[in-house]
Parts: structure tokens; sequence; C-alpha cells
């Protein structure tokens, strides 16, 4: 069962570096391709063989259970020969450079590299240190992390049927938040309207410069809002550093139902995983009849089985 | 200890001042309820509700009671040398009618359960309000924020680590950032420690012939002026809780006029006393901050005249003999001052370094607003908290006669003109002096 995707879609970029610079039209393409893929992977024969032939290398050198577990199976779906190399066991731990790694990938002439790295701006410099391949972000500290906007869009739009028109609260630590950079970005590139809603201590100064509201209270940033996008708080940032403990975060930031009843009535509550319940999300609104979190994880194999097809549309001899 | 039951009171025939609506001027004033009723002419003449108490008080002045916003009290943890109860009979004797305790407890008031515990404390054993704030940081160990949020909703009406400062800067940043989302005031003892080292008084020439350690100015002003920094990235509330010194006036004058939520109070300690009060090693007259020159007592007072120190405050400190009867580097600074803060401060208006009015604005009016509470001001409507004043009668101070536990008082044996001789909580009298 190896049918093209009826979309022809390319990417017309080596790299997925981030959100910033895609048109409303690259975004859009990749979504249309993504729903393809959704339909793809609900069949019994879920496998393609566009990426047949092609090696991809997923680079972690920041753990990650879900989204390299996401980038793996959306490789393997595709046909590509999949190979995961974490920090653990890669030379970065033996004190290789950056730059010293990028020699030894070209060495190893992948198509596609997926890289994550806890320093912000550290994969667009891997990226310029490699011959032939393309590289996609999987997060690179706290500036972006694209498939996961990527696939926050699809889930929107599936549910809602636009993104056009929305208004989108995310909530939480935005001062580190990657995920909020790139979902900013792209909601605001789709004519979402976007608020984010933190304690002062949790957003970046000069947010209101973002294109977006800012609110500090739950009551005024949920008020009338479509989506409620909850955020991860790094358990190191809990206790007295940027907040005063668990239970004064829960108290004021954290998603219940009550909080959640200031949105509207028809508002749909998302998270990128992994979760802290009892922290920024209550048990009963995370598993609740208005949460979408578990389809977001469904859309996360689509969106970069998507991304994939498109930039490999892109690659040398393809 | 009641006096009198809640009857309706009229104060007849006084000088009415009240520094929230700028009013001085002859009149009556009725309470009611436990509620100012009105203040104006001829209440009295007029006829009043049956059963009122007349309270004739021709010669002397009726103001909102004052509100102390730096006093330590000694619960829990250190009830020996003060409790809610014993404070209380203090502040009343006094005129205060609004104690803002302070969180250098044992344990510290750095949670939500020891506020609630330190206003049930009050509530069942003091005779005037009594209002907590909180640590800015755990244990006040300068490290991590307190729960700045669940506190306030406690009753924390400001947030402050006490006599000590918060020496990391981020630390600082963190707090008056946080502390804005909740409009909470971060209050702050402004003196670097390392400055302060093993000093005991004012740096300088008196000092150097006591053979004492001093404590530079500039630890004061470098703290001073980080924090206004600080407040300019963070934008929150920001309050000086004691300054002492003519270089601080210039860091406070600037960050208002920068438009910052920047104010500022000194104790009565520092606008009426200065280094050379303390003698031949007076140690009641050893104060964290440091009494400084005359100069600066004088710097001080004019600015409390004109407004730009807000706030004078006792910053009560009781000390047992056993921390006080020692050499004067070794003894315990602080001294007491719910009882004795408005007569001290009554020599500077017999002296004309301040009106009455605006002593009665940085007691009493300034601080509620600061706090956000609704007494300083006799407007109708207003808690009954309301204080009689005889400015012209002499007394001296006899220690043994302090309510305090602790008889730390500078002004021991010292003659003072004027002081309060009617105390009224809530439109009930807790305090008359006979």
């Amino acid at each position: 069962m190896n049918i093209a995707p009826k979309s022809s879609f390319v990417l017309s970029r080596r790299h997925l570096l981030g959100i910033e610079g895609l048109s409303r039209a690259d975004i859009v393409g990749l979504l249309d391709l993504a729903e393809e893929f959704v339909e793809l992977n609900r069949q019994v024969e879920k496998k393609r063989a566009s990426l047949r032939g092609r090696t991809q290398i997923n680079l972690f050198f920041e753990v990650s259970t879900r989204t390299q577990s996401s980038f793996e199976l959306a490789g393997k779906r595709l046909g590509a020969d999949v190979m995961n190399m974490s920090t653990s066991s890669s030379s970065m731990r033996k004190g290789e450079t950056l730059i010293d790694t990028a020699i030894t990938l070209n060495a190893m002439h992948p198509d596609i590299l997926v890289v994550r790295h806890h320093a912000s701006g550290a994969v667009a410099l891997l990226a310029s240190k490699l011959d032939g391949c393309s590289v996609i972000n999987a997060g690179d500290g706290a500036h972006e992390h694209p498939t996961q906007a990527l696939l926050d869009a699809l889930t929107i739009r599936r549910n809602k049927g636009r993104i056009e028109g929305l208004t989108v609260a995310i909530c939480g630590d935005i001062l580190h938040s990657r995920v909020a950079r790139s979902n900013i970005i792209l909601l605001n590139q789709m004519g979402a309207r976007v608020r984010v809603v933190a304690p002062s201590t949790l957003l970046p100064p000069g947010a209101e410069r973002f294109g977006v509201e800012v609110a500090r209270d739950m009551r005024e940033g949920l008020s009338g809002v479509d989506i409620v996008m909850m955020l991860r708080l790094q358990r190191e940032r809990m206790n007295g550093s940027y907040i005063p403990s668990v239970s004064e975060y829960f108290n004021y930031w954290g998603l219940d139902e009550k909080k959640l009843s200031y949105a509207k009535a028809d508002a749909l509550v998302m998270h990128p995983g992994p979760m802290n319940r009892g922290v920024e999300i209550d048990s009963i609104v995370a598993d609740g009849a208005q949460s979408l979190i578990r389809e977001q994880v469904e859309m996360g194999v689509a969106v970069r089985m998507a991304v994939l097809e498109a930039l490999s549309r892109n690659l040398p001899n393809a | 200890m009641m006096l009198s039951d809640r009857r309706p009171i009229l104060l007849a025939n006084a000088r009415i001042v009240d520094p929230s609506r700028n009013i001085d001027m002859p009149g009556d004033l009725l309470i009611a309820e436990g509620m100012v009723r009105d203040a104006k002419r001829g209440i009295g003449a007029a006829g009043v509700p049956e059963g009122t108490d007349v309270i004739d008080c021709r010669g002397k002045l009726v103001g909102p009671g004052l509100i102390d916003m730096r006093a330590f009290i000694g619960e829990p943890g250190a009830a020996s040398r003060e409790t809610f109860a014993s404070a209380s009979q203090a502040a009343a004797a006094g005129g205060v009618t609004t104690i803002i305790c302070q969180p250098d407890t044992s344990p510290a008031i750095d949670d939500p359960a020891t506020v609630d515990f330190v206003l049930r404390r009050a509530r069942d054993t003091a005779i005037v309000h009594v209002h907590p704030m909180a640590a800015i940081t755990k244990g006040l160990e300068g490290k991590e924020m307190t729960e700045i949020g669940l506190l306030k909703a406690a009753g924390a009406v400001a947030f402050t680590d006490g006599d000590k400062s918060v020496t990391n800067a981020q630390v600082m940043r963190r707090a008056l950032t946080y502390a804005g989302d909740f409009d909470a005031l971060i209050v702050h003892h402004t003196e670097d420690p390392n400055l302060i080292g093993d000093g005991v008084m004012n740096e300088g020439e008196f000092a150097a012939r006591l053979g004492l350690l001093g404590i530079p100015r500039a630890a004061e002003t470098i703290m001073l002026e980080r924090d206004i920094r600080l407040v300019a990235l963070s934008g929150g509330r920001y309050h000086a809780a004691s300054i002492t010194c003519a270089e601080s006036l210039d860091v406070v004058r600037r960050a208002k006029q920068e438009g910052l939520h920047v104010t500022a109070a000194a104790s009565i300690n520092h606008v009426t006393l200065n280094e050379n009060d303390i003698g031949a090693y007076r140690t009641f007259l050893k104060v964290s901050p440091p009494l400084r020159a005359e100069s600066d007592r004088k710097g001080l007072i004019e600015a409390v005249a004109e407004g730009l120190v807000d706030v004078i405050m006792s910053d009560h400190n009781p000390q047992d003999v056993e921390t006080k009867r020692l050499p004067f580097a070794e003894a315990s600074p602080g001294a007491i001052g719910l009882e004795t803060m408005l007569s001290a401060a009554l020599r500077l208006v017999h002296n004309g370094e301040i009106t009455l009015m605006a002593l009665l604005r940085a007691m009493s009016t300034r601080p509620a607003e600061l706090l956000g509470l609704p007494g300083g001001t006799l407007r109708p409507g207003a808690p009954a908290d309301v204080i009689v004043i005889d400015p012209d009668l002499p007394w001296v101070l006899e220690p043994a006669e302090l309510k305090s536990k602790c008889k730390n008082t500078p002004f021991d044996e010292a003659r003072l003109t004027g002081r309060v001789v009617r105390t009224i909580v809530g439109g009930r009298t807790v305090y008359e002096y006979v």
C-alpha cells in the first residue's frame, strides 16, 4: 500500500530550524500533508517508502522520550533508516565540541538530522556546519520547537475547523519555553489572537512586544479563550527561585475546573507533555472531556512525517 | 480590658486634625457603632443620640489613631520580651491603634499557618489592631521567596525580612517582580551586612573617640541604590524600612522623581536622637541601623515634613536587661517605642520642626495608604480608631510605668510635653490617661 500522498507540497528550504520565517502557505502545506498521514497512521499498513534509502539520525543532547520516539516512528514509517544518538552514548560526554560532532556526522552522510540541544541557537550552529543534509530542530534551549507548534496547530485545526480568529491562551513558564515561542509565532502567522498568562517571574521581559496580550492572572487571561495551552514547569524552578512553591503555583496558575470555567464553554485544553499533575494542571482537567492532550501525541507522529516528507522532496537526487 | 462599652462617644470642643483630608479645625467628633459618624462644628449643640458619652476635649487634639509600621513582638518564640497583650497595652497608652508586627520571630512568619496563628493570637489577647508583615524569604534566609500570594490572602499586609537585608540581588529582583503580581508591598531593611561588619554605631569621629567600630552611611545607601535599580527593573512596590542619613534622602528623592513606586520610613529614634546621645556608652541608644549625626537627623525630619519620607515608625524592639546591660559593642541593638513615639515626636512639633498635621500623616495616614488599611482617617464611615492628644501636658517618663515587658527606652527619665490622653479602637476606649 505504497501510494503517494495527494499533496505534493514541498518545503522550499533545506532545514526546519524554527517556525520563524515560515509563510502561512508553508504552515498550511505542512498541516494538509500531515492530515494525510493521520489517516495513514490509523490503518493497519502504516508504512510508506518515500524515505527509503535515506538515513535519519536523531541526535538528542537533551533527554526526551516522546519527541525522540515520535521522530523515530515517523522516520521508520516513511521507510528511512533511523539511528538514535543521545548524549549518554555520544562523545559529547567526552568533551567533543559541537563543531567536531558536525564533522564526524558529515562523514556518515546522513540525509536528515533531527537535533535537540539544551542551548538556544545550537541547532542552527550545527546546521551551518553540515553538508548536504537537512536538519530538523527538535527543540533548542528556550528558542524554538517547531514540530511541537505544528502538531498543536494541527490538533487545533482538526477540533475547531480553523485557527484564524481563535483566541489562544498559553499559560505557565513562558520564560523558559521553546514551545511557547514557536506557538506564538505560528499562531500569529495564522491569524489567531495569542495571550500569555504567567507570573511575572516566568515572563520574558518585553513579552508585550511579542505580538501577544499579557496577563498575570488566570481569570483575566482565560476569559473568552478558545484554547488553553498549559506549559510544563520544570522541577528546579518550583521552590522559591521563580515561584515560591508548588501549592502557591497551583493555587494561582494551575489549571483546574474553576479556572477553566473562565474560558469559553467549548474551550479545549492542551499540554505539550510531560505533565506535572497537580502543579500546572489538575488531573480532572487533564483527563476531562475538554482535553486534547492525548490527541496531541497522535498528531505529533503525523506532523513529523509531514516535515520529513516535505523536506526530503528537496534532498539531492530526490 | 475595655474601659467602656460601645455607647456612642462625642469628642466635643476639640481641635480636629485629619491629614487624610487636610483638615485642621475646631469641632466635635461623633463615634457610633465602631465608626466615625461625623466630624464638624456643632454636632454636640445639634443633639446627639441618647446614651452618648460626651467627653469635653477643650484644649485637646483629636486625630486618627497611629499605625506603627514596624514593631517587633515576641510572639511566637520570644514571649518573655513582649506579647501581643503587653505590646498592645503599650500601644494603646501611646496612641497606636494598629501595630504592624515584624516576621523575624521564632519560627519566622513565613507561611500562611503562622500568619493565621498571629492573627488569632492577637485577636484573643490584644486591645489594638495587629497585622503581621510576612517574610520575603523562607526562614529569613535570603534565598527562596515565600508564598507571597497565599500569605497576603491569609492576612499579611506587607513583606519584609525584618532587620535583615536580602543580599542576593537576583532573589530580591524576583521577589519584587513576583510581589508586583499581587500588588504586595516589599519592605526592606537597607544595610549591607558586609559593610556593617563588626560596626556598632555610626562611623565617624564620635565612634573613633569612644573606641567603637563604625558603620558607614554607605552601608545603607549602597543597598538602597541597588534596591531602587531593582525596582526599576521589576516595577514592584517598595518601601525602605528605616533610612537614617541625608544621602539616602537623595536616593529616595530621585526614585520618586522617576515615578517608581518607592516610599521610605524613618524611626522615631532617628528623627529625635543623634549619635551624641549615646554619651557614655548608653546601650539603650544602640539601635539598628545606628543613630547618625545631628545633620542627618535634621535632614530626616525636614524630609518627613515635606513628605519625602513617608512614614515615622517606632521600630519597637524590646530587649531584656541581660541583652542590654553589657558593654556597648556586645549589647543587642533595639529600643522600645510604641508607648513613647508620639510624645517624643511632639517635641519636634513644639520646636517647630514639623507640624502636627505632617506628623500624623507620617504616623497614621501614610501607613494606612501603603498597607491598604482602612484607618488613618477621620472620614465619616472610617473605623473609629481615634486618639485624643493633650499637646501641652508635661510629664516625666518613668520606665517602671511603661507597659512593655522590657524597659529599654532611650527616653528614660525624659521630661516630655504632650501625650495621648484617650485611645479609642473600633469605637471602644481602650486607654485613658488619668
